[in-house]
């Protein structure tokens, strides 16, 4: 579904603040593929996101993206297949808006035609939203003429991934989205998230400090360091893996401590 | 207080306030919703007055208003096109056109610095004629100002909640949220600056028609004055629906221009117009913020008397 051929990306070339940020990466997702990635501070994992998403164009190598080249391919218009949620759960509404236009303009993606432009929210639109967010079982279709910034930051994310998936992407990307979050909201819109990933075989990229979910989530765990992918394991080996040989495995890969600041090693 | 204000004073603030109220509305879409401070605003203005006054100089009266709208599309392009396109910051694009309009402007109205339509069919004139005779005759004007404006809000209004108006909202609400949701920033504040243009070059047009000349310097100020009626229009009605936030942009433009024909009113020269602006603008916005201090204040001490009758006689040692 992904694939990701010898990317790299340098940052402020040629000055004092020179960071290579992604050096040669390679990563190839299968569809239907749930990785997650953990890595240490400044390891290029947000920056590896940040280059699917169409935020910066890369310097080398090539993005596939469903069989399709994406590698120049502007980001307003590769957005349109993939799913994008941050850590900062106010980034992914617009808070002035209602609830109803959020997710209206979420739904903007599935239709193609130029006189889309031009038409409102139809009530049909409106009982399928209600429908979704009813899902959610946080009583928000009960609210949907109130503006999102009265929700609170899990509602918030929970609305953010219901925008994210309502047209299936081809792939959809997890930036420490419950990192934020308290424990038992994060849990939430974790159970949520693997619910409706698992259910429509969403290829996932997820990026997480939290050891445990790394090895329990999707079916592939991949480790960062340096811009680079220095661990990737999936399957067999994967199910055998503790906490203990992860970190062991970053060590003799990454010639160091895995050091994150926000690392969490039990559950 | 019955002198301060007479029936006809109200009727030419109400009209003024309509006129003035469609640029108020485009202040609303750019600075409100795009926040972005287009300080265009201004050269806009005279440019929709100016092509409106040579369209109706050769009769057409009512084409006058489309090709204002039509200038004032073109000039928000430029605006737009400056800031999305060549990487202008948005308050030097806004400058740069504005600078840019004075030649247009002058040139426009055939290197003159102003027109006078004393002698030429305006939309006011033409009503008057063709409405019948009744108690309103001497309410035409405000009756097709208010006509105007209230069209022109419905449309917004219809307009701020389609898909493209939706769009054009979550730029200025959110860019992050706008870049992940496959909507094309730069589009969207393209369209939004086009039709704000649009809109003041109307509301210069109108006016235009209104005082039967047209002026190189009409619209010097007139982003301020814009602002205020905005600001005040926000006060007072706050947060919304796109429908009650215009009719209180509407209502605001209409409230600012009692509060300038009380200053006439008050013997205060017209010369100081400007400055009365400018304070009004500048109490309008710190008005909120201040009522929030006021309120932090009252509460602080409150709770220090509070504190020391209970007998905490060492606060503050």
């Amino acid at each position: 579904m992904l694939v990701i051929d010898s990317v790299s990306k340098t940052f402020n070339p040629g000055t004092v603040n020179e960071k290579k940020a992604l050096d040669r990466v390679n990563l190839t997702l299968e569809a239907g593929d749930f990785a997650t990635i953990v890595g240490s501070n400044g390891a290029g994992k947000s920056t590896l996101f940040n280059a699917i998403t169409g935020n910066f164009y890369v310097d080398e190598g090539r993005i596939v993206l469903g069989g399709e080249d994406i590698t120049y391919c502007k980001e307003h218009v590769r957005s349109k297949v993939i799913g994008h949620l941050f850590q900062d759960p106010l980034k992914g509404t617009a808070p002035h808006m209602t609830i109803e236009e959020n997710m209206a303009l979420a739904y903007l993606r599935a239709s193609t035609k130029s006189h889309a432009y031009f038409s409102r929210i139809s009530a049909k639109e409106k009982a399928k939203f209600r429908e979704q967010l009813s899902l959610l079982d946080m009583g928000l279709e009960d609210r949907m003429k109130q503006p999102v910034g009265l929700l609170s930051g899990g509602q918030r994310q929970a609305l953010t991934l219901l925008m994210a998936t309502m047209v299936t992407p081809r792939i959809l990307l997890l930036d420490e989205h419950t990192a934020a979050l308290d424990p038992a909201t994060a849990d939430k819109v974790l159970a949520l998230t693997e619910k409706i990933v698992s259910e429509r075989h969403i290829t996932c990229l997820m990026v997480t400090h939290n050891m445990h979910q790394a090895l329990t989530l999707g079916n592939r765990t991949l480790m960062m360091d340096g811009g680079r992918i220095v661990f990737d394991v999936s399957e067999k080996a994967r199910e055998e893996l503790t906490i203990d040989d992860l970190l062991e495995q970053f060590k003799v890969r990454a010639g160091k401590r895995l050091d994150n600041d926000r690392i969490l090693l039990s559950k | 207080m019955s002198s301060l204000f007479t029936l006809s004073i109200l009727q030419s603030a109400l009209e003024l306030g309509c006129i003035y109220a469609l640029v108020a509305l485009a202040l609303f879409i750019s600075f409100s919703i795009l926040n972005i401070a287009d300080l265009s605003t201004d050269g806009c203005f005279t440019l929709g007055c100016a092509v409106g006054a040579m369209v109706t100089l050769s009769g057409h009266p009512y084409l006058a208003l489309f090709a204002a709208m039509g200038a004032g599309v073109c000039a928000g392009f430029v605006t737009a096109f400056l800031q999305t396109r060549m990487g202008v910051p948005s308050i030097l694009a806004g400058i740069i056109v504005n600078t840019g309009l004075y030649t247009v402007n002058i040139a426009v109205m055939g290197f003159s610095s102003n027109v006078n339509l004393f002698a030429s069919d305006t939309i006011f004139s033409l009503a008057k004629e063709k409405l019948p005779y009744g108690w309103y005759a001497d309410w035409y004007k405000l009756l097709i100002a208010l006509v105007i404006v209230i069209i022109i809000g419905a449309i917004l209004s219809l307009f701020l909640n389609t898909r493209l108006g939706l769009s054009i909202r979550a730029t200025g609400d959110n860019e992050h949220m706008v870049r992940a949701s496959s909507i094309n920033p730069l589009f969207m504040i393209t369209v939004g600056l086009c039709v704000a243009n649009a809109l003041t070059a109307l509301s210069g047009a109108i006016l235009g028609q209104y005082q039967k000349s047209c002026d190189i310097n009409l619209g010097t100020g007139m982003v301020t004055i814009a602002l205020a009626s905005l600001i005040i229009g926000e006060t007072l009605v706050g947060k919304g629906s796109m429908f009650k936030r215009i009719t209180g942009v509407i209502l605001g433009s209409c409230f600012y221009r009692f509060i300038v024909a009380l200053a006439l009113r008050m013997n205060v020269p017209a010369e100081a117009l400007k400055l009365v602006s400018a304070v009004i603008v500048a109490i309008a916005i710190s008005f909120p913020y201040l009522k929030e201090k006021s309120s932090f204040y009252r509460q602080r001490s409150n709770n220090q008397n509070a504190y020391r009758k209970e007998g905490g006689t060492h606060a503050g040692h």
